[in-house]
């Protein structure tokens, strides 16, 4: 590491100046203010004002049946909505002590892991374009964009969904998606290796990345960080294997973690590469569960007429 | 570990019946008071065969109209054992006090600042509550049930429901 700002300045502090960033800001996708407190090029306190970004969601659903708040949860992260419909819909079903069908089961795993893709190749792809790299962020939104027509080929919609429902799931796979799914993970297993090629070996792009913001293990775990980002500080913990939803514990899969390789453990680096290797593990699973896909059946389960949670 | 070998070192620690189960409202909720709470907190963090070292979440509740009570559930989570807890802390609704859990855990710190920005609920000993969602000028607890919606902001009009709306 070279000499850092510290160093060079020594004791020498200047005044302190208070600079607004955001609320409107390029580089903070999404609305957010941070009040940073500078002394010269050091940062010495940065306030978060998040509350930009709320939306009642609560409160709208407050007057809403459990059906109603599915498009809501698709726009807690409009980049990963099948995810976020999972997650409602297992809840529900859990206190409703609905068993959705088995072809359900596996349809909702493969879009998950679908939209899990996609949402992996706009965070390697965005990062790269936020530490100077272009042309990494056109070959994941490519890619990407092969997702999002398989989307909405499947229900229409090429962010917010509404696909998985209350027990079950809005669509049946339409003839034919099978197979261009297949087609899909053939072309994109090897495009993995063009990301690393491009984007994860390039020397700029570890200089800029590697041993910057670490996040070590005790910190990650007690400011709650969570999914890929706790991963890359090395702790293999995985909701997925953990504590299995859905029909994940039938599926052979891998758990990538941080292990510093470029620089210490829990760098941006590391947080990115776990996304990368993710995406392989990603493609495996989808490739396990369309293979083990039900042709016949349902794709919704026998609901009563109006939902709601059974009283304990 | 399963809940009973859990609730089994707190009540050695802290005496018989100091947390027990009302199988009849939940099977798997903790019920305390604050003052247990806050007794507790420390203890499920820094034993080593607990070792709670993950606060999964903190959800503010308002149990009704005709309830007395708001309520703070935690969802602890131990990423050494993996075993897990849920604790709830019910508060009177004149003054809602919990003591906070901020230095414990830090993720509390921004998990408690919501509980108080949509219920109110006061977290003794939080080093800097303020709302977090919500402007800092914001009157009253939108997630309270008995909050009633403003009729100007800034003497911005703001539109009544449309009629047949529920």
């Amino acid at each position: 590491m070279g000499v850092t700002i510290e160093q060079e300045l020594g004791s020498v502090h200047g005044e302190e100046m208070v600079l607004n960033i955001g609320p409107q800001h390029p580089s903070t996708h999404g609305v957010l203010r941070l009040k940073v407190h500078t002394d010269g090029e050091i940062i010495t306190k940065i306030i978060p004002y998040i509350g930009y970004l709320h939306r009642c969601f609560e409160k709208h659903c407050e007057n809403l049946t459990y059906e109603q708040a599915i498009p809501f949860t698709d726009r807690c992260d409009y980049i990963g909505s099948m995810n976020n419909n999972f997650g409602y819909a297992v809840a529900v079903e859990q206190l409703m002590e609905i068993k959705v069908p088995e072809k359900v089961e596996f349809i909702r795993v493969i879009v998950a892991e679908m939209n899990r893709i996609a949402s992996h190749l706009l965070a390697i792809g965005t990062f790269g374009l936020d530490v100077g790299a272009f042309t990494p962020f056109l070959y994941c939104f490519r890619d990407r964009e092969r997702i999002l027509d398989l989307f909405e080929m499947l229900c229409g919609a090429r962010l917010l969904y509404n696909y998985i429902w209350i027990g079950g799931v809005s669509h049946d796979f339409p003839v034919g998606w099978v197979e261009k799914t297949y087609e899909f993970l053939d072309y994109f297993e090897p495009k993995i290796n063009e990301y690393n090629d491009l984007l994860t070996y390039n020397k700029i792009f570890i200089e800029r990345s590697a041993d910057v913001g670490v996040i070590p293990v005790d910190v990650a775990i007690s400011y709650g960080v969570t999914g890929p980002n706790l991963r890359g500080s090395g702790v293999r913990w995985d909701l997925r294997k953990d504590d299995p939803y859905g029909i994940y514990d039938r599926f052979e899969f891998d758990i990538p973690i941080g292990t510093g390789a470029m620089g210490s453990v829990g760098d941006c680096w590391d947080r990115y590469y776990v996304r990368v290797r993710e995406l392989e593990e990603c493609v495996k699973i989808i490739r396990q569960a369309l293979d083990a896909l039900p042709r016949d059946g349902d794709v919704h389960a026998a609901l009563p007429k109006k939902i709601r949670p059974k009283a304990s | 570990m399963d809940l009973a070998g859990i609730i089994g070192i707190i009540n050695a620690k802290f005496g018989e019946d100091f947390v027990s189960i009302d199988e009849e409202v939940s099977t798997d909720t903790v019920r305390l008071t604050p003052e247990q709470w806050g007794q507790l907190a420390p203890f499920l963090r820094e034993t080593p065969e607990l070792f709670f070292d993950a606060m999964m979440c903190i959800t503010g509740i308002d149990e009704g109209v005709e309830s007395e009570n708001l309520a703070v559930v935690y969802n602890l989570h131990s990423m050494k054992h993996n075993h897990k807890l849920e604790i709830y802390v019910s508060t009177p609704k004149s003054v809602p006090k919990v003591p906070s859990v901020e230095q414990i855990w830090r993720i509390a710190d921004w998990f408690e600042r919501e509980v108080f920005d949509m219920y109110g609920i006061e977290f003794d000993g939080h080093r800097d509550l303020r709302r977090i969602l919500l402007p800092s000028d914001w009157e009253g607890f939108p997630l309270r049930k008995d909050y009633e919606f403003p009729e100007t902001w800034h003497g911005i009009v703001v539109d009544k429901m449309k009629e047949g709306w529920e």
